[in-house]
């Protein structure tokens, strides 16, 4: 104990803490959620609609209103599903910290829990596209990793870049990275359509091709490094950059010692 | 040329002023030591390459900081000739700069000029040489020399007529005609109208006979983007808003600048940026240009349904899809 | 004599017989070269170009120009199964199916970019030192032909691999020799063997690639190279240094142990930077088919600049008669470059046309002293700058929250505006830092040691700077302005007046500077 109350003035300890807390509350969470999946009684359903028209009324409807009719800043939620809200909520990007050109993804304000209330709640307003299951979500059986890449080419990669690392869409919005994203959440994204991105319908990008696009980012998130350091998969700008900071810059670190004279 | 004033005394090369090795045995035998190591360390990285080739499996991963997770087979054979060659290189300089006389010598240049008694036996010489041709009497020998050099040069240029075929109407023609499904890419699945939601997009091409091939150069000119809209969000001619069908409007993929696939739509602003060139396009006024260098809106194709409900090219695209040319002939 | 030493005896004897080579040998050994670390990057092209005749043999060996379409059965697994080009496939199998392969690319690759890279760097240091004037014009030309025969071969070197951005950049390669006008559509027809993408088009640039424009590099090299040594190299202005002489170390041993090391040293570099850092990741890109594109799709960085020119070009195109012609291409693509390139190679005779100057020069000129010419090249580094910044707009966005439309619009407006800044503002730092010569020339260096003087004032102390220091402060020369009266003695017009107005006022701008220090001026100043 006299060991680690040493280490309390660490100037790692806070943050170190934090994670662990952040970490524990994870953990619970997921735990709670679980139980929550595993038992969608009628009951049990109603009483989450309810808690989400709560969460809504506090977070959301200042913007979307208080029917979901949308307002001057905020478009209208009516038929939007839950894999819309799952999507929006579930990555951090609603509620909207700042009125910049587009949500940013970040660390989400709403745990699991709160984000399946919200979803539930505004499903049960009008139908809409709804979240994919667990079952749904069998990229690793149902996809097909080469098709994909095809896919992905045709459908992703203009905005996303090659290597799924995000582009540069007008007027300072932008395709975000599509490293480190859940898969569940990469699907809503092609069924939703949120914010610049087009819908991707099931008849014209099917369930299967939607799993092997899924199958194909996560091969390339996973892919390591096959020919050294990748400088952000970007392409020729970075490697240019480097030739003349690193390349260049040693070839003339050698040449100034060679014909300084030697003592 | 330069006004020059009267100048200061050039002090001439400085003495040569003897390095530590030169005068101290001690130092002279450090640097040498230390050239032999630089040797050694690019004897080492021979055998690190040699070792990485036979040795390291190419599917075996690293973790290096920084850097991330690498291929070790990759990383230590360059390392390795990396080392091999770097340190070889600096033994080499180290040897020169250290060990080997270092006086500077002066050597003195001349004027490039030739002599002008050369040049005047040149000149000379080339007189004789060319008077010996008798351009100025022989009359005829000077006009068919010109056409027969005329001439021969033509033929090598001739050669090279069948490096390609003839452009024709060639950049004119797409795949598609009336009456065309459009089918998606990839899948040729053919698609109903209600197959796309409102803010979706489809690259579609013209449906091929089954398992017949599309040659590249048709890829190149046939994509097509299919965007559905909601009806009232369009703000078009009437005559370019019966080409589009219920909210669903299509333009060629391929960009009026300079060919590159023009498909990032923005669902919101309705816009397509093409990530070549940022020829920004609003899709909701025929593709108009509303920012970056193309001159032209992108070619809208008609299309309508047919008896089963598919979606079909009504007619072909009235301009020729793609960059620019000098033929091309309409705005 | 040793037993060795009279074999080496022998076999010269044997060579010399029949060649007579000891003379001019002999002389060429005794060349002399002198030390400068500004001086290495003409042997940093060099030695690339050889690293890429070396790794470029090795890639040709597995390499398969051929557009046939294969469906690739290779141990990379996103990709099993795709149709695809044989040049593509075979340049995966290169990546991952032979050992070294990959690392052998990179070299190639890495080894591109550092040449493209030292030509620019050797390119500026001749111009900035005026080592382009005479004699040395015709090397200056050969210059710019190597530096675009680089160009060229750089990107049908980067369209090879046959993957999506290489197919890319040769859609756009293919746009813009189809905007030339009347001859623009035959030209692509018969360069693609049809409408694009074609069927012989990899097949012929390979040729073009490995064959023809190396063959024609390796001719004009040597000549480049050889007449470095016949006209002997320039040297930086010094101590004993003069135009009628050449101080530096002999080829032998010296030169020939420290060149030679650094030929090792940039292979070397090459290696550790294609061992550490990839470059062109060929497998992620796919292969290339028309439909497709990835979102920021740029050219290596020597073609960044041209991009970057044809992305801020405006929507300009005429239609008439039948015909188009598309100046948002032509302009930033061929017309602009075209001015640029030949602009660049007259340069020497347009200098040499304003200040009157036909006398040949062996010393360098220090930058600051010739202040128009250094603020030339200033402007015209700008310049590329702004447009390399907006061939990487998309990248800059992403990277640092910024707009694609704000960036064009700035390169749009600063490509008008920075340049000519930039040229007022090195013109002026240029004359500021003669002043500082003038200065350190009369009152030599400050020592920082303050001295309190009877009257009770602290002066602080300067130390004259040494003979050697002065006499590179003040040995350059001053240009003067031309005259050249508009009518001759007898008030008849010369012909060309305005030619002669033009050329009297250029040379005027051209002779402006500070004055430099006299020895009786700093004499007068030591008495007091």
């Amino acid at each position: 104990m006299k060991r680690l109350s040493r280490y309390r003035r660490h100037k790692a300890a806070a943050p170190l803490l934090l994670i662990i807390a952040l970490l524990g509350i994870g953990t619970t969470f997921n735990i709670v959620s679980a139980a929550v999946k595993q038992t969608p009684s009628a009951l049990e359903r109603s009483v989450l609609i309810e808690e989400g028209k709560a969460i809504f009324l506090r977070g959301c409807s200042s913007c979307h209103g208080l029917n979901l009719e949308g307002g001057a800043i905020a478009p209208s939620l009516i038929g939007v599903g839950a894999a819309s809200v799952d999507f929006q909520v579930g990555t951090g990007r609603m509620p909207m910290a700042d009125m910049s050109t587009q949500a940013a993804r970040k660390e989400p304000v709403y745990s699991e829990e709160e984000v399946a209330a919200l979803a539930a709640y505004v499903a049960s307003l009008a139908p809409g596209p709804a979240i994919p299951t667990d079952e749904d979500l069998n990229y690793e059986r149902d996809g097909n990793l080469a098709e994909g890449g095809v896919l992905f080419r045709n459908n992703c990669a203009m905005c996303h870049n090659f290597a799924g690392q995000g582009g540069a869409l007008t007027q300072g919005k932008y395709a975000p990275t599509l490293m480190g994203v859940e898969p569940k959440h990469i699907y809503e994204a092609l069924i939703t359509g949120p914010q610049s991105m087009p819908v991707f319908s099931d008849k014209t990008l099917t369930p299967e091709e939607k799993l092997s696009v899924i199958k194909w980012i996560k091969a390339a998130e996973a892919e390591p490094n096959l020919g050294g350091a990748t400088m952000g998969r970007v392409g020729p700008v970075t490697e240019g950059l480097l030739v003349w900071v690193l390349g260049l810059g040693l070839l003339i670190a050698v040449a100034v010692w060679l014909t300084a004279r030697a003592r | 040329m330069s006004n020059e004033i009267e100048a200061f005394k050039d002090p001439g090369t400085p003495v040569h002023a003897p390095r530590r090795a030169d005068v101290d045995p001690r130092a002279e035998k450090r640097a040498e030591q230390q050239v032999a190591l630089l040797f050694g360390l690019s004897a080492l990285g021979s055998l690190l390459l040699i070792y990485s080739y036979i040795w390291i499996p190419d599917n075996l991963f690293i973790f290096i900081p920084v850097m991330g997770d690498q291929n070790a087979h990759q990383l230590f054979l360059g390392l390795g000739m990396a080392m091999s060659l770097f340190f070889l290189g600096m033994a080499a300089i180290l040897w020169a700069k250290k060990l080997m006389p270092d006086t500077e010598v002066v050597n003195y240049r001349h004027e490039f000029r030739s002599s002008d008694q050369d040049r005047e036996e040149f000149v000379k010489t080339v007189k004789d040489g060319v008077a010996g041709l008798q351009f100025g009497r022989r009359k005829l020998i000077k006009g068919s020399l010109g056409a027969s050099l005329g001439l021969f040069v033509l033929p090598p240029v001739l050669l090279l007529r069948d490096l390609g075929p003839l452009p024709g109407k060639e950049l004119e023609k797409t795949n598609w005609k009336a009456g065309t499904r459009l089918v998606t890419d990839p899948g040729d699945r053919p698609i109903l109208p209600s197959d796309l939601e409102v803010g979706s997009v489809v690259q579609v091409l013209p449906e091929v006979a089954h398992d017949s091939h599309r040659p590249l150069s048709d890829i190149a000119k046939d994509p097509v983007l299919l965007i559905r809209l909601r009806p009232e969000d369009f703000a078009l001619t009437p005559e370019r808003l019966a080409m589009t069908h219920d909210g669903i409007i299509a333009f060629s993929k391929i960009c009026s600048h300079m060919g590159c696939a023009v498909a990032l739509y923005e669902q919101q602003t309705k816009h397509l940026l093409c990530p070549c060139h940022q020829s920004t396009f609003d899709v909701t006024r025929a593709a108009k240009v509303i920012f970056g260098p193309s001159a032209r809106p992108l070619p809208q194709l008609d299309i309508t349904v047919d008896k089963e409900g598919y979606l079909i090219a009504r007619a072909a695209f009235s301009e020729a899809v793609g960059p620019s040319f000098w033929e091309r002939n309409s705005q | 004599m040793t037993s060795a030493e009279k074999r080496l005896g022998a076999a010269a004897n044997f060579v010399d017989e029949r060649l007579g080579a000891a003379s001019w040998v002999k002389k060429s050994l005794n060349k002399v070269f002198p030390d400068h670390w500004s001086f290495m990057f003409g042997e940093i092209c060099m030695y690339s170009f050889i690293i890429l005749l070396l790794s470029g043999t090795f890639l040709t060996l597995w390499f398969d120009p051929s557009q046939r379409e294969v469906v690739y059965e290779g141990v990379y697994e996103p990709l099993k199964g795709i149709t695809m080009s044989a040049a593509y496939a075979s340049t995966l199998d290169i990546s991952f199916e032979i050992r070294g392969g990959l690392l052998m690319r990179q070299i190639h690759h890495w080894s591109a970019n550092i040449f493209m890279a030292a030509i620019v760097a050797h390119l500026l240091r001749v111009f900035f030192t005026g080592a382009f004037r005479k004699p040395r014009e015709f090397n200056w030309i050969l210059g710019i032909i190597l530096l675009t025969l680089g160009l060229v071969e750089g990107l049908l070197g980067y369209s090879l691999p046959d993957d999506l951005l290489s197919g890319t950049g040769l859609r756009i390669t293919a746009a813009i020799v189809q905007a030339i006008p009347l001859v623009g559509t035959y030209l692509t027809f018969f360069l693609f063997g049809g409408a694009f993408p074609g069927v012989g088009f990899l097949p012929r640039i390979f040729t073009i690639h490995i064959l023809l424009l190396p063959g024609i590099f390796l001719a004009v090299i040597t000549i480049h190279v050889m007449l470095v040594w016949y006209q002997k190299h320039t040297q930086f202005p010094g101590p004993g240094r003069t135009e009628k002489n050449v101080v530096g170390h002999p080829i032998l041993p010296v030169y020939m142990a420290k060149a030679g090391g650094f030929f090792f040293i940039v292979f070397g570099v090459t290696a550790f930077l294609s061992a550490v850092a990839s470059i062109n990741p060929i497998w992620l890109y796919g292969p290339y088919t028309p439909g497709q594109i990835s979102a920021g799709s740029q050219p290596d960085w020597y073609m960044g600049w041209l991009d970057g020119l044809v992305r801020m070009a405006p929507p300009w195109e005429t239609h008439a008669l039948g015909h188009t012609i598309s100046w948002n291409i032509l302009i930033p693509a061929l017309i602009v470059p075209g001015i640029i390139f030949t602009g660049m190679a007259f340069y020497p005779f347009i200098e040499a046309w304003i200040t009157g100057d036909k006398r040949e020069h062996h010393l360098l000129d220090r930058p600051r002293n010739v202040p128009n010419r250094t603020a030339l090249g200033v402007m015209s580094i700008t310049f590329v700058i702004i447009s390399l910044i907006n061939g990487g707009n998309d990248i800059l966005a992403t990277h640092f929250d910024l707009s694609i439309n704000q960036i064009m619009w700035f390169s749009r407006i600063s490509i008008f505006i920075l340049p000519p800044i930039a040229f007022v503002v090195t013109k002026r730092l240029c004359l500021s830092l003669q002043r500082a010569d003038r200065d350190l020339v009369l009152h030599g260096v400050e020592t920082g040691q303050l001295v309190r003087m009877p009257s009770g004032e602290f002066v602080e102390i300067h130390q004259p700077i040494s003979d050697e220091k002065r006499w590179i402060l003040t040995s350059h020369e001053q240009p003067a302005a031309l005259e050249l009266p508009a009518s001759d003695a007898r008030g008849v017009r010369r012909p060309g007046a305005i030619k002669n107005k033009l050329r009297v006022r250029l040379s005027k701008a051209n002779a402006v500077a500070i004055p430099k220090v006299s020895p009786g001026e700093l004499k007068e100043i030591e008495h007091h």
